[in-house]
Formats: structure tokens, sequence, C-alpha cells
């Protein structure tokens, strides 16, 4: 067994490969911080290698700009989003500088606000994606034999099944017109991909000496799990969060263009919705439909720009030279 | 062969699996999908018979049976296609509807996934050899954008652009009103036309994955022994690239096929609505809209078993292509 774990994966531990393993062996070699400090310096760091990739970088920008504009929405909006002040069905004005929709609301404004509901979709569900994805991942890798065949069958079921008609049809039961419905229906159906992966990375974690050495020295399950062996596979959690986040943004749009969300909601997808109810194209209002469409994508691009920096993590051949 | 056992095996179950989650889904949401669905019927003029009453109830949630009658009655109107009325189109029983819908979407998705397969892999083939160069810079950065596009976006721009301002291709449908389906040139041609723009939307948005799964084969391809071994030898680039390692890189990629299959379907749905295009996609639009939950049960179905056998059949072609699995069965 040493023979073949000798040579470390392209992810190795980072602690005490080689059977010394300290049950302390964490993130930092030598010594013990203390503990508060650990995950702050742990996020910096990575934080820092992400910068380091071009395309990671240029997500990052993308991303920041994003926030920016979602927290400070009330200061950079010029109108209300939701007052119908207006006339309705402008074309782009000085005031309006995309147009109002068919209420008399400020487009432009409702963009701005629009940045909040996408942004916290995506980050919720795909955390809650994750989360479903790294519970499963870990269960079925570490517990070979029935519980890892059932798990990995549901896992396989859920792959196989279209997400977006399963979402649609989820959606349509579930009457509650609220972006947590979407959220739960997202998170859902997007965990499969990252549950796998986990699974895989995490049975093949299991029999190494390190993780070995933390059974025999008594650790309890949850740490060996958690503290042994998830800590070596952050980037493959990290990229299942930014895929599942992407995955979240283009369903919730979806979903509310389809008209399954909340219409008094102000987010990119009721804009596009209203925009199609008043057949925005037809009138000559296609400043309604791009700019709301070119966020989603914005936002979309840059989740997957960094997801392109976590992958050169865990996987050196796909590092930029 | 026991490799092929073994997929045959979980075909089935997963089969089995998936007709269960169709029965389940109405039975544990909120509500009475039957009231609803019942009520829309009388409100559209439809004469509720008891057999009507009856095959509705069976696939939504019979109120007082008990569940296992109940999943065998289901079991039972699946096989003889018998899935009640849709109110949006009363006059016809909803197989018949998505017997008419269906090969629309299977030629559009199918012709669909089959170009985006060639192009997209191409795409990552080219890139993942000029790794790090302004090539496979532009490539995956550009894939990563069309990736990134919302189907249904695209669908919207597309439409306006090129079928409503500047007219080259007709605004909806998937034939000119008027025209009836047949297989005359005349129609074909006809279809084909409206067929570009959804066709197009959904090639462009699902080119990225096989691009990257591509790509990413390429370079860990590019890596191994032989590759370096065929350089040395003095092979030519071309053919390093194309015969040794571009072969050997496809093989994952196939595996990927169920997943953006997956994404083209979903994509469908969306892009089919958009375009008013008659196939199972634009019925789901439909059927959304209207609250039309038969027919979106029905429509599930067809979706996740057409994917299914698809996704099967392209893993009975694996073991043709891949004879590691052959031998080691």
């Amino acid at each position: 067994m040493t023979i073949i774990t000798a040579i470390p994966p392209p992810e190795a531990p980072r602690g005490g490969l080689g059977g010394k393993a300290s049950p302390r062996s964490g993130e930092i070699p030598g010594g013990s911080p203390p503990r508060g400090w650990q995950p702050l310096r742990f996020v910096g760091r990575a934080l820092r290698t992400l910068w380091s990739n071009r395309k990671a970088r240029s997500g990052m920008i993308i991303l920041g700009l994003i926030i920016v504009v979602a927290v400070f929405a009330p200061l950079l909006a010029p109108h209300s989003p939701t007052a119908t002040t207006f006339a309705p069905y402008k074309g782009p004005s000085g005031t309006n500088l995309l147009g109002t929709t068919g209420n008399g609301q400020d487009v432009f404004s409702q963009l701005i606000y629009g940045s909040r509901v996408s942004l916290i979709v995506g980050l919720v569900a795909g955390a809650a994606a994750t989360f479903v994805a790294v519970t499963i991942g870990l269960i079925a890798g570490y517990r070979p034999g029935v519980v890892d065949e059932v798990l990995g069958f549901v896992t396989n079921l859920a792959l196989v099944i279209p997400a977006i008609p399963l979402m649609i049809i989820l959606a349509a039961y579930l009457q509650s017109r609220s972006v947590w419905t979407i959220v739960l229906v997202v998170a859902f159906t997007s965990w499969a991909t990252g549950a796998r992966v986990i699974r895989s990375q995490t049975s093949t974690l299991r029999t190494r000496e390190f993780v070995t050495s933390a059974v025999f020295s008594g650790e309890r399950l949850l740490r060996v799990v958690f503290r042994e062996i998830l800590p070596n596979m952050t980037s493959l959690v990290a990229a299942s969060f930014f895929a599942a986040a992407t995955a979240a943004v283009l369903a919730e749009a979806s979903l509310e263009f389809l008209g399954l969300g909340n219409p008094a909601t102000v987010s990119w997808g009721t804009i596009l919705y209203a925009a199609q109810q008043q057949n925005a194209l037809l009138t000559g209002q296609w400043l309604m439909v791009l700019a709301p469409g070119l966020a989603i994508v914005l936002l979309m691009v840059s989740f997957a720009l960094i997801n392109f920096g976590v992958d050169a993590l865990s996987n050196p051949r796909l590092r930029e030279k | 062969m026991r490799y092929v056992l073994r997929k045959v095996g979980l075909f089935i179950i997963t089969l089995w699996a998936a007709i269960t989650l169709n029965f389940l889904l109405p039975r544990l949401m909120p509500g009475s999908p039957v009231d609803a669905a019942l009520g829309k019927l009388a409100s559209a003029g439809v004469p509720i018979t008891n057999a009507e009453r009856n095959a509705i109830e069976i696939q939504l949630g019979v109120p007082h049976a008990s569940l296992f009658t109940q999943y065998w009655d289901y079991l039972k109107n699946i096989v003889t296609l018998r899935f009640g009325t849709s109110y949006s189109f009363p006059t016809q029983t909803v197989a018949q509807t998505v017997g008419k819908a269906l090969p629309w979407t299977l030629v559009l998705v199918g012709v669909t996934t089959i170009v985006a397969f060639i192009i997209g892999t191409l795409l990552g083939v080219y890139a993942g050899w000029h790794r790090g160069r302004a090539a496979d810079t532009s490539i995956t950065v550009g894939a990563t954008f069309f990736g990134a596009f919302p189907p249904f976006w695209l669908g919207l721009l597309l439409l306006y652009v090129a079928a409503f301002k500047y007219g080259w291709f007709p605004i909806k449908g998937g034939y000119s009103p008027g025209t009836s389906p047949s297989w005359s040139p005349s129609f074909l041609s006809d279809a084909l036309q409206h067929s570009v723009l959804p066709a197009v939307t959904l090639a462009v948005t699902t080119l990225s994955g096989w691009v990257f799964g591509m790509r990413n084969n390429m370079i860990n391809t590019l890596g191994e022994d032989y590759i370096t071994f065929a350089e040395a030898n003095g092979l030519r680039g071309r053919t390093v690239a194309l015969l040794y390692a571009a072969r050997n890189a496809l093989l994952p990629n196939v595996t990927a096929f169920g997943l953006i299959l997956g994404a083209v379907v979903g994509g469908s749905v969306l892009v089919e609505g958009v375009y008013s295009y008659p196939g199972v996609g634009g019925l789901l639009f439909t059927a959304v809209t209207n609250h039309d939950f038969p027919l979106m049960q029905a429509l599930f179905l067809v979706i996740t078993l057409s994917m299914l056998v698809a996704i099967f059949v392209v893993d009975l072609l694996y073991v043709r292509l891949d004879p590691r699995v052959r031998s080691a069965a």
C-alpha cells in the first residue's frame, strides 16, 4: 500500500503526508495557532493563489463589481425600482436610461436592484447544493458497501434526470412564489455532480496513511472526516460551489422568465419576464431584453472564470505556465 | 459482456426509479393538483366523464385509495399510454398531444447535440493542443461567455435580429401556418428554415461543455509518456495531436454525454417556448403557463425516459469504442 500511495495525487495533503501525521496536522505545519485565525489565514492564502491566475482574477474583479452594485444599489439607482411614477412603455431616455416597464417603472433602477436577488440566489443556492454534495459525497466515500452503493445510485439518478424540466415541475407544484422556493428547488436539483467528485476523492483519501493513523489514534469519526479528509479537498468543494452557483443563477432566471417566480420581486429574471409579457422586442424596447441578460451572463461568467483558477489549484496540469 | 449486463440492469432500475419519482412528485406536493386539474377542465368546457376523472386521479393522486393500489393503477396506465386529458388541448388525449410533439424535439435536440459535439470537440482539441497560447485563451474565454448565455435569452436576441429585424428566418413555429406536416420536399425545407434559429441557439449555448471537457482531457493526455515518446520519435505535430492525443482524450468526453444532453434538453424547453416550436419543450412551456398538470406530468415522464434511453445507447456504444471496457468484462 505504501508503494501505491507513494506518489501524491495532484492534491496532496498539506499536513502530514508520510505517516507521521499528528491529530493536529491541519493546514499550517509546525505549531498550532489560535483556532480562530486558521480559517482566516486559509481563506487569505486561497484568495492569493486565485488572484495569481489571470482568468480567476478577472472573474474576481467582475464579481466584486457586481457585489458593490448590489450593496450600494440605493445609492446607485437613480429611481425607485418599484415606484410606478413614469409613463409606461417608454423607450430609453435621459431620465430612464433603459426605458420603462408597462407599469411605468424605471428599468435601469430595476437592473441595479436586480443584482441583489441574483447574487443571493446564486450564493445561497450554491452553498446549499454544495452542502448536500459534501454530505453525500463524504458519507458515500467514507462508508463503502451498501451505503455507498445506495448513495451512488441516488447520485447517478439525480445526474440523469434533466434538471431544468424537474425544476420547472417542482416550481409549478410548489405554488409559493418566493425566491426561497427557487433556492430550495435549485439546491435539490444541482448537487449531484459535486457529490460524485467528492465521493471519489474521499474514497481515495480514506485509505491514506494520515487518515489511518488518525483513526488508530482514536479520533472520533466526525473529526476524521471533517478535520483530516475535508481540508484536503477544499478546491473540489469550491469548484462544486461555483458550478452550483452558476447553475442557480441560470435556473433562477429561467424559472422567473417562465413566470414561475414572484413578479413583484425585482430581479433580472423578472425584468425579462416583464419584457416578454409586453412584447418588448417587437415594440423596439430591445434594451430591456439585452441589459438584464447581459447582467446574468456577466455574473455567470465571473463564477466560471473563478472556477478556472480553482481547477488549476487541484490539477497542476491545467495551470498556466 | 458483464459490463453490458450491468448497464442493462442499471438502466432498468433507473427507469423504474424515474417512473416512480414521476408518481411521487404530485403526491408529495402541497395542495391538490387533482382538484386544480379537474377545475381547469371544467372551466375549459370539457365534459368530465368518470373515465376521465379516473385517469387524472391515477396520475396525480386518488384521494381515498391506498398508495399501493394507486401505484399499481399508475403503472398500468403508463403501459397503456392513458394520461388523461389536458386542458390546453381538450380535443385530444395527452398521449396524442405528446406523440405529435415528440418527433420535432427528437430531431431538433438530436441534430443539435451531434453538431455541437463535433464543433465543440474540435475546438477543445485545438485549444488543448495550443494550451496557454492566444488561440487557447480566446477559445476558452469565448466558450465561457457563450456557455453563460441563458438559452432563452440568446433565443430572444436571435429572434429579434435574424427574424424580426432582417427577416432572414421565420419568426415562430415549426412550419408555416396553412401547411400541414408531410414528407414533401417543400414542407421539409420549410421546416428546416424554421428550425435553424432554435438549433443555433441550443448549439451555441451547449457548445462549451464539449469544449472544456475535451480541452482538459487533451491537456491531461498530453502529459502522458506515450505522447512524449511520439514527439521524440519525430512524428508530425498534427499526427500526434489527432491520432495519439485526441483519440484517447475523446473517450472520457463520451461519458460526459449524459450531462451535456441534460443541458440541451433543459435548454430546449425554454428555447422551444420562445420560438413557439411544436416540440415537447414548447408543450411543457404551454403546460406550465396553463398550470396543466396532467400534460406536465406526462411530458416530464417522456423527457426523462427519452434521456435515459439516449444515455443507455451511448453507454452501449462506449463498449464498442473502448477496448479496455470490453477486455475487462
